[in-house]
């Protein structure tokens, strides 16, 4: 097929073809827009002005600076460094100040608990929830019903060394797998957990519940941990069992799974991970939620 | 004229060599599923041994076949009716996968706590089905359709360009199995593990083979625009394949392998290849389809071929630069950045080249927007185009990217660009393909197209408008501070601000995949022969060439 180059005129442009044409396709030959060409342009020069201000080309083993000096890491580590300087009296002063100090100081106060709001966002809400309502086998920190205790010094030893972590001074409690282990029979658990259920009133068989009154104080030694009237005891991390608020949950069948097996939970320590000032606004925060005593 | 009948020695002899070819491969398949210990590596070895066996089964019956072939059609377009319908079921299976990891991201219990069916395994299936499967088959078959009329040759290679369309299906069954089981390497957009990825290589030579194949024996004195887009798209992706891929294979009875770059070394080349994935796969591939059938359903003369040449060539030379972008504010220097971020500036107007010469086309035609939704399907993915392509641009701009960058504004940008222009010129180019390749009056039923368009366009809007917002709330959420100095937002913030975008998101979605369902139906009553219900309304351009002007058709 010969190229037969015949340029015809495009009757509704006016603008001739280039002559080829492709399975009924022809072309035109109209020149470059202008607009788009002059800002192809500009977008060159652009360039090559950003090139002359700033770092770009690559040579042997270094590269061009550029005349403004930019560096990104020194960029970063200078703003980085100002929010430091900018914040470093008020952190000094958290870590410094007692905590009715940092209370009586409104600024103190607005510092500590914006700064406790989204390190507990970032670092605590994946287990005890964004609005720390916790969840089954986490605690619930805007109630008042503290297993190690609600006390700002007590929070704040909590957060730092955390529980049954790897920390030395972590806190430690082990409740007693009384049915795994066999400590109790499954009847003596089924007893004892109508008893518990009778601590926070709720509906149970009192004549049952009498006889788990009798492992509670007898057999199960739950009294030794959890009190003569069962409402814990936070030296050793006992939780209140007269409050309804429960960690495993409230029903019969898991209160008896928990006697059963005697769960308990792992919270890291924060200590090390986090510095000082941000520790303490962590429990100054908690320590605002609701409970704090 | 070449005739299939009359079988050459050379020809006969590449057939008895691809059949020891294939015995080989057979063998090889069978050896590794006997001896690895991997279980992923033993399924793709069985699967890999069946592929080989029916090609030795073809080539075997070809060989010893005594019987005449068939007198062939001028074009061999039964490759191309295979990779049509390979699209549309693609597509479908993509946007599907799609909407459903949108709705995990919107509801996270839809993961359903299982291996398998987690966001983390399902994201590169979405991303896979859609970009190599849908958008993959989407420019095999229209290559392959393109590059014969716009040559008057048949296609070069006889039987290879099954052999590509088999072989490519083969590496995405592989690649999406392994997904699901578990094997990747990480690198997004280049998830297949290293044999996979050889896999890939061989059928991409192949494809290379037949396209250029093509082009050499043609029969019209210059080469086709559209074809210069499908080539640079077939050679480049060859070239970042396989440089990205680059990997030590742990044992080559094993799945697992390591690549051979580490570090900011590796962030580079990953996102070398991943721009230009976009670049040559996902815009040059495509200019390459709207170039032809654009101008062919207008049945207008292209605007401009001065600015196809000038974009054509600032287009191939600047797209390789701009890689960088992708790590802005990372641990790549300085100079790095720039170059990247200002090579994308100059990327703006090449790739406005396209978008111009795509709706000047329709100068004189303007009309037919209203009356053809296949042009209007066409169009609009243009005008899409122009979007994303201005929106890339600026997204580039270093001070920009770090309020975008890691936010969802980055996947509404995708997906205008997957969406609107990609799925929608795809979609445009398969309603011309159907009738054209299986001669008929016209598509089944031209208000299903119609239908089709808006439920598209209205899930298109949801999704990107849902995500701009969710993007640039995110951005600004992560980096608002207090007079202090203190972050305003914890991170679950953020996240728990973005779940009614989410909700939006995955409506649109599910607009988009409705639209699917209704091209495949469309399709489907369209292959099937079933008497079109609206021929009236249709273009004449619809009908298939033979239909239209039965003279002007090349005979053999």
């Amino acid at each position: 097929m010969a190229d037969k180059h015949e340029k015809t005129v495009d009757p509704h442009t006016g603008t001739a073809t280039t002559g080829h044409e492709w399975d009924g396709i022809a072309e035109l030959n109209t020149p470059l827009p202008r607009w788009w060409l002059w800002t192809f342009y500009a977008c060159i020069i652009w360039s090559v002005g950003y090139w002359v201000a700033y770092p770009t080309w690559p040579l042997v083993s270094d590269y061009t600076k550029g005349l403004l000096g930019y560096s990104e890491r020194m960029n970063v580590t200078e703003s980085l460094q100002a929010v430091r300087n900018s914040q470093a009296k008020l952190n000094d002063a958290i870590v410094n100040d007692s905590f009715a100090d940092i209370k009586a100081n409104p600024l103190l106060l607005n510092f500590a608990m914006a700064g406790g709001k989204v390190a507990f966002g970032d670092n605590c809400a994946g287990c005890h929830g964004r609005g720390a309502q916790g969840g089954l086998g986490f605690p619930n920190l805007n109630d008042d019903s503290w297993i190690w205790g609600g006390s700002f010094e007590q929070i704040l030893q909590t957060i730092q060394y955390g529980v049954r972590g790897d920390h030395p001074e972590t806190r430690i409690s082990q409740m007693p797998a009384f049915g795994v282990d066999g400590l109790l029979t499954p009847s003596q658990i089924s007893d004892t957990a109508e008893f518990v259920l009778s601590l926070s009133n709720l509906p149970h068989d009192s004549a049952v519940a009498e006889r788990g009154k009798a492992v509670f104080h007898g057999d199960g030694a739950c009294a030794s941990c959890h009190g003569e009237d069962g409402k814990g005891n936070q030296e050793v991390g006992a939780p209140n069992l007269t409050a309804n608020i429960w960690l495993y949950g409230g029903t019969k069948e898991a209160i008896m799974n928990q006697i059963t097996t005697g769960h308990g939970g792992v919270m890291p320590a924060w200590s090390g991970r986090l510095d000082p000032a941000t520790l303490k606004k962590l429990a100054i925060y908690v320590h605002s939620l609701g409970g704090g005593q | 004229m070449e005739v299939a009948s009359t079988k050459t020695g050379g020809a006969a002899f590449l057939d008895w060599g691809a059949l020891a070819l294939t015995l080989v491969g057979m063998a090889l398949g069978i050896f590794v599923a006997l001896f690895s210990h991997d279980a992923v590596m033993q399924f793709h070895a069985v699967l890999f041994a069946l592929f080989a066996l029916a090609g030795t089964i073809f080539l075997a019956g070809k060989a010893f076949s005594s019987a005449p072939s068939q007198p062939a059609d001028f074009y061999a377009d039964n490759v191309i009716k295979a990779g049509t319908i390979a699209t549309v079921f693609w597509g479908v299976a993509g946007f599907m996968l799609g909407d459903i990891i949108a709705w995990q991201l919107a509801f996270p219990a839809l993961n359903f706590d299982l291996p398998w069916t987690n966001f983390g395994r399902l994201r590169p299936v979405h991303t896979s089905a859609v970009v190599f499967a849908f958008g993959g088959n989407a420019l095999l078959a229209t290559s392959m359709y393109v590059v014969q009329r716009t040559c008057k040759a048949k296609l070069f290679g006889g039987w290879l360009p099954w052999f590509v369309f088999w072989g490519y299906q083969l590496f995405l069954l592989m690649a999406a199995s392994g997904y699901l089981m578990g094997v990747t390497q990480s690198k997004e957009y280049a998830e297949p593990e290293w044999y996979v990825d050889l896999w890939l290589t061989i059928v991409w030579v192949a494809y290379l083979l037949v396209f250029l194949g093509t082009i050499m024996k043609r029969r019209e004195p210059h080469i086709y625009v559209a074809n210069w887009f499908y080539l640079a798209f077939i050679v480049t992706i060859a070239m970042l394949h396989i440089v990205n891929n680059l990997a030590v294979p742990v044992s080559f009875l094993g799945t697992k392998s390591y690549s051979a770059f580490s570090g900011v070394q590796d962030a580079m080349t990953q996102w070398w290849y991943g721009h230009n994935a976009v670049g040559f796969f996902l815009t040059a591939g495509f200019l390459g389809m709207m170039y032809y059938f654009v101008p062919k359903r207008a049945e207008r003369p292209v605007y401009s071929y001065k600015l196809s040449i000038v974009h054509f060539w600032s287009l191939i030379f600047l797209y390789i630069w701009a890689g960088p972008h992708h790590l802005h504010y990372t641990a790549l220097p300085d100079w790095a950045q720039t170059l990247g971020m200002t090579f994308s500036i100059m990327l703006w107007m090449p790739s406005w080249g396209g978008m111009i010469n795509g709706l000047m086309t329709l100068s004189g035609a303007w009309d037919k927007l209203r009356t053809d939704p296949v042009i209007r399907f066409l169009v609009v993915s243009v005008a899409f185009y122009g979007m994303s392509t201005f929106e890339g641009p600026l997204m580039a701009i270093r001070s920009v990217n770090s309020l975008s960058h890691y936010t969802d504004w980055t996947v509404g940008h995708v997906h205008s660009g997957a969406l609107g222009w990609v799925g929608m010129v795809s979609f445009g180019a398969i309603y011309c393909l159907v009738p054209w390749l299986w001669k008929r009056q016209g598509l089944y039923s031209q208000r299903l197209v119609e239908w089709h368009f808006w439920v598209a366009t209205i899930g298109i809007l949801l999704y990107i408008t849902a995500m701009w917002v969710s993007g640039i709330m995110q951005g600004l959420m992560w980096r608002a501070t207090d007079a202090l100095g203190v972050l305003q937002y914890s991170f679950v913030e953020s996240v728990e601000a973005m779940h009614p975008y989410y909700v939006i998101r995955a409506i649109g979605g599910l607009l988009y995949l409705t639209g699917g369902l209704i091209m495949a139906y469309n399709v489907f009553r369209t292959i099937r022969g079933d008497e079109p219900v609206d021929v009236a309304d249709q273009p004449r351009i619809a009908a298939a060439p033979e239909i239209r002007h039965p003279q002007t058709v090349p005979a053999v």
